[in-house]
């Protein structure tokens, strides 16, 4: 067979395309395909987005103005409780996971996950946990309004007195989505454990992959306590019990120390992968090797252990002795050792790389300089004397926006642009793409920089009224987020007319090294003829020995 | 040479790459059992944090608990791990009837085990909505009785299929899995014991 060299890397030929995963019935089916199952992961929690986007568009809306003057108090409160929970729950998570599903097999080169028939019931239970969350809003009472961390006793109160309210719901629909995740997390460490092909051992392994398996411990580890507290709530909601209801010799205080041992672990849930994405796409268009693999990988880990031990940060002004507080102060500014480690890391192999800026580059450029932004002012939050200072402001608000939009969600976007060639054989619109990540990166800054100055003034956050003093940042914060809102049109006009007429995608468009690219565009239905064998570490870009990458003739 | 990916020794990499179902199926079982034990632990944990901070954490009226007939449960239950391990073992010789013999003793152990319970907490002088005392102790022992239950249903699920031909002929993983299950849900009642009736 012959290879065509491409900048001293030895690639295979381009072989047509052959066998797509099917006709456009197949994701609307029970396929258990990781690859259609992680695109119906994609599609279903983009749907989402724009559900949790548009309830953000309302709430901007609101906070134009000082008085509450646009939408009713109960829609308000269910509103900006919908809309934390259907970005985490129904947009970062699965869509993380769908990218997850899709690429794990492929860079580890194996036909399926380890449970293909369980991957494809988490995923639909997806639709029902979204489904269930939004169906609240058509009964009595309205939905959940005790905001996304559901703290008791605010979320006790039962506005219609009925057995089933829109905070039960809520909680039903939370747990339904962690049993989803458990047995997500469940397949994804059994396949990255047990379905590598030979010779890849744990440090040849993407970063991707690594950062799946980081993230997904989490999940096995931090998941149960949080769903261990939501029963609790439930059954206090429900049954009569006394858990977490002062008034009744119950202690609230539990409920935050069960709902952030693993909330604050499920940031790292999100953005490990989003990290993941960071170190395949940068390599590639530097053209460099990824500065420090090893040390990066293991960086993941780091993160996902210390992340068990930090989340009481979130209640230093919940009653936490000093002695405490000084404690996860300590652990909290340690994790910004293995993040920093990352950083530096994708700042060196970005460091004198041959760049090219197309749209992935530029989503995943963005993400970086707005992740370094959340992480300074992490640090400050992670502070004792800030975070008593600014806790429920407006300035949390605005520093994990850049952690969630500013990072996650530009990194989600890179990576849709990434491997949209490979998912669906056909290459998008640079252009479109780029007026997209311009609309986003402003309106991103616009819609998040001014809720830092709002917070230090005492701007409090889930509120639908404000002083009149609140108004300039609150003005400047609602264009911008109307901005962001609108990035998102060119992004879909792009997404559809290229999948539809775009150009045909070749194999390996960006001419990168990962196993994914060796196999057609979109793979075919097992994707590799025969399982490969992996001889070295996985970025080897402008090394001067030449690679050969083949699968088979 | 510094390659990823060896195209030589590819035509020889499809024998090399068998696919270890039984392995995987074990190996994810375990995982998920770590995730429950979690659970647990996130129970425990909120028990003993309760049962140091709250202030008159057995209510008014309540008499605390029996410890003898818990303790013949546990030991009860305790010996029925034994038991199904010598169930596993008679079908490693492929002697169905003493699996089947050993299954059903387990069985009915663990059914002693519930019905034990059951007898106790109809008995007990406060309710599930007893102040904080009354929901942590129904929900840890109750939780956990579902998982007995679960273990059981298991149990009844691989002496079924042990009467199709064939069946436990090559893999066992569920006759394994329901082994380690009810050893777990055992292990689980041990510490669960020690800290609700030993330590109060």
């Amino acid at each position: 067979m012959t290879n065509v060299p491409i900048e001293g890397i030895l690639l295979p030929n381009e072989k047509p395309n052959h066998e797509s995963p099917g006709n456009w019935k197949e994701y609307f089916s029970f396929s258990t395909d990781h690859k259609v199952i992680g695109i119906q992961y994609l599609v279903t929690s983009f749907f989402f987005f724009l559900v949790g986007g548009i309830f953000a568009m309302v709430m901007r809306g609101e906070l134009m103005t000082p008085e509450s003057d646009l939408v009713d108090r109960t829609v308000y409160n269910g509103m900006f409780t919908m809309h934390g929970t259907v970005m985490l729950f129904l947009w970062t998570f699965p869509s993380l996971v769908g990218f997850a599903n899709y690429l794990v097999p492929l860079m580890i080169g194996a036909r399926d996950m380890a449970f293909p028939r369980l991957n494809a019931v988490a995923f639909w239970m997806v639709p029902v946990v979204g489904i269930i969350m939004m169906g609240s809003f058509f009964i009595p009472g309205g939905p959940a309004q005790a905001g996304w961390w559901a703290y008791p006793p605010v979320s006790l109160q039962n506005p219609t007195g009925n057995l089933i309210n829109g905070q039960v719901l809520w909680l039903l629909a939370v747990a339904i989505s962690g049993v989803s995740s458990i047995m997500g997390a469940v397949n994804f460490v059994t396949t990255i454990v047990k379905m590598r092909a030979p010779g890849m051992g744990f440090f040849r392994m993407p970063l991707f992959v690594w950062a799946v398996f980081s993230a997904q411990i989490i999940q096995l580890f931090g998941l149960p306590a949080l769903t261990a507290g939501a029963v609790m709530l439930l059954l206090d909601l429900t049954a009569g019990t006394a858990f977490f209801d002062p008034a009744r010799g119950g202690n609230p205080v539990m409920f935050q120390h069960y709902f952030w041992f693993y909330s604050h672990p499920a940031v790292y849930v999100i953005i490990l992968p989003i990290f993941g994405i960071f170190s395949e796409i940068f390599p590639v268009y530097s053209r460099k090797p990824l500065f420090g693999y090893k040390v990066v990988a293991v960086s993941s880990i780091l993160i996902a252990v210390v992340s068990g031990i930090v989340w009481v940060h979130h209640m230093y002004v919940s009653g936490t002795p000093g002695w405490l507080r000084l404690i996860f102060m300590l652990t909290t500014m340690f994790v910004s050792v293995p993040t920093g480690i990352k950083v530096f890391a994708w700042v060196a192999t970005i460091w004198g790389g041959k760049l090219r800026l197309n749209t992935a580059m530029l989503f995943a450029l963005g993400g970086l300089i707005m992740f370094v932004f959340a992480g300074i002012t992490g640090i400050m939050l992670s502070s004792v004397p800030v975070d008593v200072h600014v806790n429920n402001t407006y300035f949390v608000v605005g520093h994990f926006h850049y952690v969630l939009y500013g990072t996650v969600t530009m990194g989600l976007f890179a990576a849709i642009y990434h491997w949209f060639p490979k998912m669906t054989g056909r290459m998008y619109s640079e252009s479109w793409g780029k007026i997209h990540f311009w609309l986003a990166f402003i309106g991103t800054n616009l819609n998040f920089l001014p809720m830092h100055p709002l917070g230090l003034q005492g701007m409090l956050r889930r509120v639908a009224s404000y002083a009149p003093e609140y108004q300039f940042w609150n003005v400047i914060a609602s264009l911008g987020g109307f901005l962001l809102g609108m990035s998102t049109l060119p992004f879909i006009f792009n997404m559809v007319i290229s999948w539809m007429q775009g150009e045909k995608a070749p194999n390996n468009p960006w001419r990168a090294i990962g196993l994914e690219w060796m196999v057609s565009s979109p793979p075919p239905v097992e994707n590799f003829e025969e399982i490969p064998i992996i001889i070295s570490e996985p970025y080897g870009y402008g090394k001067s020995e030449p690679l050969t990458a083949n699968l088979s003739e | 040479m510094d390659s990823y990916i060896n195209s030589d020794e590819l035509h020889h990499s499809g024998a090399e790459h068998t696919h270890d179902e039984e392995g995987n199926k074990m190996f994810g079982f375990i995982v998920f059992l770590l995730s429950e034990s979690v659970i647990f632990l996130s129970f425990f944990a909120g028990y003993a944090i309760y049962k140091t901070t709250t202030p008159n954490w057995l209510p008014a009226g309540v008499s605390g608990l029996e410890v003898k007939e818990p303790t013949i449960n546990t030991i009860i239950l305790v010996a029925s791990s034994f038991v199904i391990y010598l169930a596993e073992r008679a079908l490693q010789r492929h002697d169905l009837v003493k699996f089947r013999l050993f299954l059903l003793t387990t069985m009915a152990m663990g059914t002693y085990f519930l019905v034990g319970q059951a007898i106790e907490w109809n008995g007990l002088d406060f309710g599930f909505t007893t102040g904080v005392f009354g929901g942590t102790f129904y929900l840890l022992t109750g939780f956990h009785g579902l998982h007995v239950f679960t273990g059981i249903l298991l149990q009844l699920i691989i002496l079924v299929r042990s009467f199709i031909p064939g069946n436990y002929d090559t893999g066992h993983f569920g006759v394994n899995a329901t082994s380690l299950f009810w050893h777990f849900v055992d292990v689980i009642w041990i510490i669960l014991f020690i800290l609700i009736y030993v330590w109060q």
